[in-house]
């Protein structure tokens, strides 16, 4: 046997980290996803931050702007996930601190994303 | 560690800051820093979502110098990573990768950052 790997292990080739292209991809993935959301938002933003209450509240319970805000914040709450995940596993090197700040930064980004989905929809469904 | 002193390479203030260099690094750093900008983002929803008094709260947050400060270089950051970003896409396809094309991308991707957060802020400015 020239080498201890299997045969499944080598066609799934995920390596020692047991974990494939899957993190390249969808930092990738959500990274095209956010440049035609962002750029609407950035200047939607623009236009409509000086305004009073009312319009602005407008501005988010219409139909286009609540759906476009809420996959905004999941996907750059993801992708901002996804990168901050890198820099802890460039830079944090203790085992425990490490695994504890990966931890922290799951439970933040879940509750982020969860926050702003419900505020959407109170404005959406709410008087 | 062993007692003995092994020698280090050479770490990044050794080097000559390069366009290359410098712009790989920004591209972390802005990405940390917008990562911050995500809770800007929901505390603005946040505010919206509670009312017409919350909101004149947050417009005070945001309209203050700190506030607006903060809003300004998110908004470049942002562009930056965002323009950066579509240059590291093309890097993923293995596109302009040759040492001429990276610092003609790097500069345009100076260029538009400037230009996209110039118009936003004209934007913002002319219509408020």
């Amino acid at each position: 046997m020239s080498d201890l790997r299997t045969p499944l292990a080598k066609v799934r080739g995920l390596g020692s980290a047991r974990d494939g292209t899957d993190h390249y991809i969808a930092q990738r993935l959500t990274a095209i996803a956010l440049v035609p959301l962002l750029l609407w938002f950035v200047f939607s933003l623009a236009a409509v931050a000086g305004q009073d209450f009312q319009h602005v509240h407008a501005w988010v319970r219409s139909p286009f702007n609540s759906i476009a805000l809420i996959l905004l914040s999941i996907v750059l709450i993801y992708h901002a996930h996804i990168g901050l995940h890198e820099v802890v596993e460039d830079y944090l090197h203790e085992d425990v601190v490490k695994t504890i700040a990966m931890v922290l930064m799951k439970f933040l980004a879940i509750t982020l994303i969860v926050t702003a989905i419900v505020a959407v929809l109170r404005i959406v469904l709410g008087g | 560690m062993a007692a003995q002193q092994r020698p280090l390479s050479p770490h990044l203030q050794i080097y000559k800051p390069q366009l290359t260099s410098v712009m790989s690094i920004l591209h972390r750093a802005t990405g940390i820093f917008l990562a911050a900008g995500t809770l800007a983002l929901v505390y603005w929803l946040l505010a919206i979502a509670g009312g017409a008094e919350s909101y004149k709260q947050a417009q005070g947050v945001f309209g203050s110098f700190i506030g607006l400060l903060f809003l300004f270089g998110w908004s470049f950051a942002l562009f930056y990573h965002l323009c950066n970003g579509i240059r590291h896409l093309f890097w993923d396809a293995a596109k302009g990768m040759d040492i001429k094309s990276v610092y003609a991308s790097g500069k345009l991707v100076w260029f538009a950052a400037i230009v996209l957060t110039a118009l936003a802020w004209g934007l913002a400015l002319t219509t408020k």
